[in-house]
């Protein structure tokens, strides 16, 4: 089962430079999984304490996982996951 | 260095007063690889907060979509700080995620401030690069080109 999953100029360092790589999972939480044994050290800057970061936004086929179970999310061949850093800050 | 037209200038300062007391954020977009910031993208404050700022994240996924089918990327990433200068907090810099981007802080703290009357006074404004933690303050060279003649 394939998933494309596209990565973030800030997390490229951690797929040789790639804007998107493939992987697999029942679940968003599995696909990270499978993401973490090709590209060691990326499931650290996705996850803290076992829930997403707070400032990391991934959508699935365009919705945003909070709203769909977060590491839950169910997936299936032919999804797309998009990771985007949140754009924030402030004063 | 920071090259930037001053109508887009001009377009970040009246955002960020029109968004006065909460902070303002967007972007300038321009074509990938070239550092040239062409197309002014305000983006609505979802936190609403004088002190915080957040793009809503559907309109995150829609601008990064918007970006990658046009071969444009962010040149520019700005926000205003309305109280205090406009020098990266530890939460900007915690949070910068693209090495490649200008992060332009501007700042109203003196804006609206009744020497100046209702919104005459300076804005301050001004450019940094934010790479793994560290700011380094560049140059910013404002000029009169439209952008693309």
């Amino acid at each position: 089962m394939a998933i494309e999953v596209r990565i973030p100029t800030i997390l490229r360092t951690y797929t040789g430079g790639e804007k998107a790589v493939e992987a697999t999972g029942d679940t968003l939480s599995g696909l990270i999984d499978t993401l973490e044994a090709n590209h060691p050290g990326i499931k650290d800057r996705l996850i803290d304490g076992g829930e997403l970061r707070r400032f990391v936004n991934v959508y699935v086929n365009d919705e945003d996982v909070r709203f769909t179970g977060s590491l839950e999310t169910a997936l299936s061949d032919g999804d797309q996951v998009v990771i985007l850093p949140a754009v924030a800050g402030g004063a | 260095m920071l090259t930037i037209s001053q109508a887009l200038v001009d377009e970040i300062v009246a955002h960020a007063k029109r968004d006065h007391p909460d902070e303002a954020c967007g972007m300038v977009v321009g074509a990938e690889g070239s550092d040239r910031p062409e197309r002014f993208v305000p983006m609505i404050n979802a936190a609403g907060s004088p002190t915080f700022y957040e793009y809503d994240s559907t309109e995150l996924l829609q601008l990064y979509k918007e970006m990658d089918g046009n071969d444009e990327e962010p040149v520019v990433i700005y926000h205003s700080h309305t109280a205090t200068e406009a020098y990266p907090s530890r939460t900007d810099i915690d949070l910068a995620a693209e090495p490649g981007a200008h992060y332009v802080l501007v700042s109203t703290a003196h804006t609206f401030s009744g020497e100046h009357g209702n919104s005459e006074g300076p804005v301050e404004f001004r450019s940094y690069r934010i790479i793994d933690g560290e700011v380094t303050e560049e140059e910013v060279t404002v000029t009169d080109a439209v952008p693309g003649s």
